[in-house]
């Protein structure tokens, strides 16, 4: 259909919007790079000159490096399992008929619309403050003493206010992939003999495959870099220490720039590591 | 064995009785065919007898023992639907293994069966494909090939081949036809195409809104229709009915005359008319004739020689034997 004229005609008219992405991704990017190799100390002289590798070995070697990249897949990890089980349970739920079914899907979308720092920050105080939050309410009506939960359950703190704030991205995807299944295909199944978990096993599970991989790479992207949950809960503390905000403290808190570029480097690594073991392992999902 | 008797079943959705009260006896061996309109109820029907809807009351006896509240694995029964419902990520060896697999029969055990399959369905050559890669009458195959290695004891079609072309349709009627007699296995086959149902049947049930308009062999339902519907409905083309002056002639409200049963010729016949469309499929040629003042429209079969054209002025003349003759209620008068 297309003629060579108006193929050539589609790509100029492309050329601004793909400029403008490619410089908008590369510049940050060149910036990084640049700064990582760079002794860039803001508030203590500026840009002191050329630093060689020793950012790179001086973030390696911190005693924060590894235990921040594990609690960065830690969090990961345990998101993408809490989300995707919940998420096919509660996809499974309402795809049933039932009285309310517009409200209540929308009400189940609901948390995906609060702002992460806001979530974060009403998970903090009004539920699980120590002294006056809903859980410690509870927890002394049945005369137990109240956790105190950003420093004695930190890490399974976080991980619950961010998977409360992804699952209702699981479900929505969930939800489509499940009301796309053949009902004639269920019923085939029933009689072949396959009871309810079978079915779910056989049918129902494979069915949803190529979803359950959408959900966990498009998490994973976003996962890695989560920031504001921490920035506003624990402050990095008792453990909380991501990659992410192991680079905003040395940017930011130590106004180290060149340090800190170079943990951005060490991100980009994990990430391209993780997004290679990932497209390993569910990536043939995808293919059709 | 396969007997399957329904005693007084009806079916309701809510305050809407798809099913009234209905009797019906399917004999060991027997390929039964039911036949209707769309939303007849044909479909439902069938889904009563597999145990995917719940009967409302009655009962469903499968060789004489109750099967009305059983759950439909339990029923003996394999079903073919009109989607096929293969399971897309399986190939077509696990498709029709799952089965035998859900009835944790020995591997062994099912890799014969399956083997055995195959070859009476040749599905050899595409065994370890998967669904998506098959054609519409591969998948139909395979679909019969997973109902068949439960040696069920009775099979149901759920209008198996209205997703096929029509050159592969008339193919797998033969060879659902042809299974049936090696298998000698009870068949119930839904419809709403009156060939499928005059060429494959033992036994056609017509359905209209739920009742049975009548049970019987395809050559009874032609000769005999009971009443003014089975006459319309079974027949290719449509059997001509005529009120009005001439059926008082017969002494009856309506008569009716196959297309196939009328005599066109230039010159003589006790019927005139302008000859209409006219259909010509080689063997045979099917006249629209009109401006009889009898019916709208009178279809004729005629030898795919004979030739008229648009506008052609001809003579009919009913064959007298073969003329049925229906009262004012719809019903036939012997």
């Amino acid at each position: 259909m297309a003629t060579k004229a108006s193929r050539s005609a589609a790509r100029v008219m492309m050329a601004p919007a793909v400029i403008l992405l490619l410089g908008w991704m590369l510049v940050p990017l060149t910036m990084t790079l640049w700064f990582s190799f760079r002794k860039y100390l803001p508030l203590r002289g500026g840009d002191l000159g050329g630093a060689g590798f020793d950012n790179y070995l001086r973030f390696v070697s911190s005693s924060a490096f590894w235990p921040s990249v594990i609690t960065t897949l830690l969090i990961v990890g345990s998101v993408l399992v809490i989300t995707v089980c919940l998420g096919i349970l509660l996809a499974m739920l309402l795809d049933q008929p039932m009285w309310g079914q517009g409200v209540v899907r929308i009400l189940v979308i609901a948390p995906f619309f609060v702002m992460p720092t806001v979530s974060a920050l009403v998970w903090k105080n009004i539920f699980m403050d120590p002294n006056n939050g809903l859980f410690a309410h509870l927890w002394r009506f049945f005369g137990a003493d109240p956790v105190s939960w950003m420093s004695a359950a930190s890490m399974p703190s976080i991980i619950l206010i961010v998977s409360w704030q992804w699952l209702p991205f699981a479900t929505l995807i969930l939800l489509t992939a499940i009301q796309s299944l053949d009902g004639e295909q269920l019923e085939a199944a029933e009689m072949d003999g396959a009871p309810h978990l079978k079915r779910f096993w056989y049918i129902v599970l494979p069915h949803l495959s190529r979803a359950i991989t959408i959900v966990i790479l498009i998490q994973t992207i976003f996962l890695l870099s989560i920031f504001a949950e921490i920035f506003v809960t624990t402050g990095g503390a008792f453990g909380t220490k991501t990659l992410t905000y192991l680079i905003f403290q040395r940017v930011l808190e130590s106004q180290n720039v060149g340090l800190g570029s170079a943990g951005g480097v060490y991100a980009i690594i994990l990430a391209n590591i993780v997004a290679i073991f990932l497209m390993r392992i569910v990536g043939k999902n995808l293919d059709a | 064995m396969g007997r399957i008797t329904l005693d007084k079943v009806t079916k309701s959705f809510g305050e809407t009785e798809v099913i009234p009260p209905l009797d019906l006896t399917i004999e060991d061996g027997e390929f039964t065919v039911f036949v209707g309109p769309s939303g007849c109820g044909k479909s439902t029907l069938l889904r009563l007898i597999a145990g995917l809807e719940d009967t409302t009351s009655g009962q469903i006896r499968i060789d004489g023992n109750d099967a009305t509240q059983l759950p439909p694995a339990k029923r003996g029964l394999a079903m073919v639907f009109q989607s096929y419902a293969l399971y897309p990520h399986m190939s077509v060896r696990k498709n029709i293994a799952f089965p035998l697999k859900m009835a944790k029969m020995a591997q062994s055990e099912i890799d014969q069966r399956v083997d055995n399959a195959a070859s009476v369905l040749n599905l050899a050559d595409y065994i370890d494909r998967k669904p998506g890669q098959l054609s519409g009458g591969q998948r139909q195959r395979v679909a019969i090939g997973r109902a068949i290695v439960r040696e069920p004891s009775a099979f149901l079609f759920d209008e198996p081949l209205s997703n096929l072309d029509a050159a592969l349709r008339v193919g797998m009627r033969m060879e659902i036809s042809e299974l049936h007699k090696k298998l000698a296995t009870t068949m119930i086959y839904v419809t709403h195409d009156q060939v499928e149902a005059m060429t494959m049947a033992d036994k056609i049930v017509v359905l209209r809104a739920g009742h049975i308009e009548q049970v019987g062999s395809p050559l009874e339902l032609y000769r005999e229709p009971r009443n003014l519907f089975v006459a319309g409905f079974i027949g290719s083309p449509k059997m001509n009915l005529i009120g009005g002056a001439e059926a008082e002639k017969h002494g009856c409200h309506t008569i009716g005359v196959r297309p196939e049963h009328i005599e066109i010729s230039a010159s003589e016949g006790p019927w005139s008319g302008t000859v209409g469309v006219s259909e010509h499929l080689g063997s045979d040629t099917y006249f629209h004739i009109h401006d009889t003042g009898l019916a709208d429209t009178i279809t004729v079969r005629a030898d795919g020689e004979v030739g008229f054209n648009y506008g052609d002025r001809v003579h009919l003349s009913p064959r007298k034997d073969v003329i049925h003759r229906f009262g004012a209620d719809g019903l036939r008068i012997a």
